[in-house]
């Protein structure tokens, strides 16, 4: 689905993913964790193709295509995902309006039709029902006025409206409280397939009581600096990260 | 590569910018009354026309061009314009209806439908249109159709003829012809324009429009357009316009009047596209137009929306004075300015009868290098018992070459007012453009996406067919200006 090798980014002269590796095939569930200001948003921010940052280093592929040579929108096309940690307000254009065209503009990279109004709007129905999401948020104008729960709900959404290959959820159990965030991990694992993959981004181990990865992941200093199974993220629940800073802070000086 | 798809944005942004070769039959240049006379001549105009003409050309002579707008160009040389210009047909036309075809090729070309038969592409009623070319009305349609109610629907110029007791009541009672320094310039030079009576208790079965088009170079368009809507009369009227691409800057100064009388209702909308210049800020029309409706009875209401992208240089603030009681004032506004381009825009609400309400939303996008400001005056008047006004003003800025600027006048004689003003200023977001662009849209469509509906309050009280239009025209007059 996605490798990563040795992807270096940084802001100005500030490097901020030093050297990342990381290998998701499909059917996969990878769970990233880290401190606060470990990298995790910027990894999945130059993944998605923010251009403030300068991929200096690396390689990413992406089913097979070089992603990193891909403008944003055509990496979306191709199947990635982002649920943002902060969901952008789009006053006065509607959910459905911009899913519509989202939606359309993917179809139209495959060479596909436009999908008609009716198909839509079922579709619309079908998916705001698997992420319990009233439906007269599909018809406001896009995370305008929406709680915080709610606009991460509205992205778990546009992930089921879009049917991507690899999903990135940037802290989307951030701002949820237990039953939107058994809600949303619902929706995610009935997404779930053995051809699409998803990238769980969290600090806390909460959300993956509810969708289990196949392996987990800690970030710090813009490095992978530990991997594992399940069992990694209870035991970071347990210690905190203090072990791992003091770790690798002592192996830089 | 960026570049490259600015340039191709820039290269066919202005796509009305072809020229019609026909031949014109055209005064000489320069101002004076002879020159009045030629056209009132021309036109076979009673004398009280001729009368009309002549006094506002000699108030204007003692008049100066305003100066306080937030624009700065290099004023006309009014000894230097073509008053005058009208198409002469190749051959002799069989009837006075009979178009030219040139005429209606370049009307087919702008998406003009002038013949009654044809319906314009998907859209459900018709609109009857008036078209004026450079200094005349060429045909307008459904004439017939609207008699049967009782409607009159014309060009300016057989109004006169046809209908002068109706003209000398009301011509200038919105506009006096010493208004302002242009108002004052069209009394006395205007050519043509549309007419529009709508008879007691007549709703208008279909939506009246004018589509006004500069072809000919070094004339200047000074058209007058009159809507009457009589005791419970309504109609919806639409203007639209374009000209052809030069490097030489040209004049439009038109004044639009609106009288309400008593439970009446007019709702005027225009696309303003005139050329704006090329990108580096050379040619593109000077807009300098007086737009102003009276509420002279009980009840009756006036609307204004516009969408401007166009022009060079606008300033155009289409007002309304709530005379009648309970009267309602409407202004909705979109501007767009973008490379090098000056809007200063707005409206004026005089209320003057007892609880009357005005509304007041204008959105200005700035992009490129260009300069957008917002002026409007509420002015509540003694006696203007229970008035209320809204206005809400909000600005977009595209880069930071641009500005954006708001001038909001106040003037409160009565304590029973209600005034309320907002107004926002914000930048379109890397953020927004980021969002979109993770979900497949590209920048194009994303702006496209985003100043829509940003300016949806306003494209909203668009009839359904200029929304469309209008949409489109945003996302062109914005192509390149982000990304
Ligand atoms: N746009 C930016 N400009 C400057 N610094 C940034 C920017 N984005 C992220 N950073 C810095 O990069 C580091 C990693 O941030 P982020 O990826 O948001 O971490 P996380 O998501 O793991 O909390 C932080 O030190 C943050 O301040
Ligand atoms: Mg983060």
């Amino acid at each position: 689905m996605i490798t990563i090798k040795n992807l270096h980014a940084s802001i100005g002269d500030k490097e901020i993913l030093r050297g990342i590796n990381l290998e998701v095939k499909a059917g996969e569930v990878h769970a990233i964790m880290g401190p606060n200001g470990s990298g995790k948003s910027t990894l999945s921010s130059v993944l998605a193709g923010r251009e403030d940052y300068d991929v200096t280093e690396g390689e990413v592929t992406f089913n097979g295509k070089n992603l990193l040579d891909l403008p944003a929108e055509d990496r979306a096309r191709e199947g990635l995902f982002l649920a943002f940690q902060y969901p952008v307000e789009i006053p006065g254009v509607s959910n459905i309006n911009f899913l519509r065209t989202a939606l359309n503009e993917i179809r139209a990279y495959h060479g596909q039709e436009e999908m008609p109004a009716k198909d839509f709007l079922a579709l619309v129905k079908e998916k705001s029902k698997l992420v319990e999401l009233d439906s007269k948020l599909a018809s406001r104008s896009v995370n305008e006025g929406f709680s915080g729960g709610e606009k991460k709900r509205n992205e778990i959404f546009q992930m089921a409206m879009l049917n991507p290959k690899l999903a990135i959820l940037d802290e989307t159990d951030s701002g949820l409280d237990i039953d939107a965030l058994r809600i949303v991990a619902t929706g995610v694992n009935k997404l779930k397939s053995k051809d699409n993959a998803t990238i769980v981004i969290t600090h806390y181990q909460r959300l993956l009581d509810y969708i289990v990865p196949d392996f987990v992941h800690i970030l710090y200093k813009g490095r992978i600096v530990k991997s594992g199974g399940k069992e990694l993220a209870l035991e970071m629940e347990a210690k905190g990260y203090d072990e791992i800073k003091a770790q690798f802070d002592s192996l830089e000086s | 590569m960026a570049n490259e798809i600015l340039e191709e944005h820039i290269n066919k942004d202005y796509e009305w910018g072809f020229i019609t070769d026909i031949a014109a039959d055209e005064a000489p240049k320069g101002l004076n009354e002879d020159i009045i006379k030629f056209i009132s001549a021309k036109k076979n105009e009673p004398e009280w026309m001729l009368e009309f003409r002549l006094k506002a050309f000699r108030n204007w002579q003692n008049m100066v061009e305003p100066e306080w707008a937030h624009v700065s160009y290099t004023k006309p040389n009014f000894q230097d314009i073509i008053y005058y210009s009208a198409p002469k047909p190749k051959k002799e036309l069989a009837s006075l209806d009979e178009v030219d075809p040139e005429l209606l090729k370049t009307f087919a070309k702008l998406g003009i439908s002038i013949d009654e038969q044809k319906r314009l592409s998907g859209v459900q009623s018709n609109i009857a249109v008036d078209v004026v070319f450079d200094s005349v009305s060429v045909k307008t349609t459904f004439k017939e159709t609207l008699a049967e109610k009782g409607i009159i629907f014309c060009s300016f110029s057989e109004a006169v003829q046809d209908h002068p007791e109706l003209v000398k009541k009301y011509m200038g009672m919105a506009v006096p012809p010493t208004d302002n320094f242009y108002a004052a310039l069209n009394s006395a030079v205007f050519t043509d324009g549309s007419f529009c009576y709508i008879p007691k208790g007549v709703r208008s079965p279909m939506e009246l429009s004018t589509y006004f088009r500069i072809n000919a170079s070094g004339t200047g368009q000074f058209e007058r357009t009159l809507i009457i809507a009589d005791e419970d009369a309504f109609v919806s009227y639409l203007e639209g316009c374009t000209a052809p691409q030069r490097d030489e800057n040209q004049l439009h100064a038109a004044v639009v009047e609106i009288i309400t009388h008593k439970n009446a209702e007019v709702k005027y909308s225009t696309v303003q596209n005139w050329y704006p210049g090329d990108k580096e800020g050379k040619g593109g029309i000077f807009n300098f137009v007086t737009k102003r409706g009276i509420c002279l009875e009980d009840n009756s209401k006036i609307s204004w929306t516009q969408v401007e992208t166009g022009s060079a240089v606008t300033w155009k603030y289409p007002s309304v004075i709530l005379k009648g009681n309970n009267s309602v004032g409407e202004f909705y506004s979109v501007a767009v300015t973008n490379n090098y381009q000056q809007a200063d825009t707005g409206t004026k609400m005089i209320h003057i009868g007892k609880n009357t309400r005005s509304t007041i939303i204008s959105k200005g996008i700035s992009a490129g290098f260009s300069n957008n400001s917002y002026r409007g005056l509420v002015q509540i008047k003694k006696g203007a018992s229970n008035a209320r006004n809204f206005s809400q003003c909000d600005s977009l800025l595209m880069g930071d070459k641009c500005g954006a600027h708001t001038f909001p006048y106040i003037e409160i004689k009565d304590k029973s007012a209600v005034v309320e003003h907002e107004a926002t200023t914000s930048k379109i977001g890397e953020d927004q453009l980021f969002y979109c662009k993770q979900r497949g849209i590209d920048n194009e469509k994303a702006i496209g996406l985003i100043v829509n509906g940003y300016c949806k309050e306003v494209l909203n009280k668009l009839p359904m067919e200029f929304a469309v239009e209008a949409q489109k025209l945003l996302a062109i007059s914005l192509e390149g200006s982000v990304g």
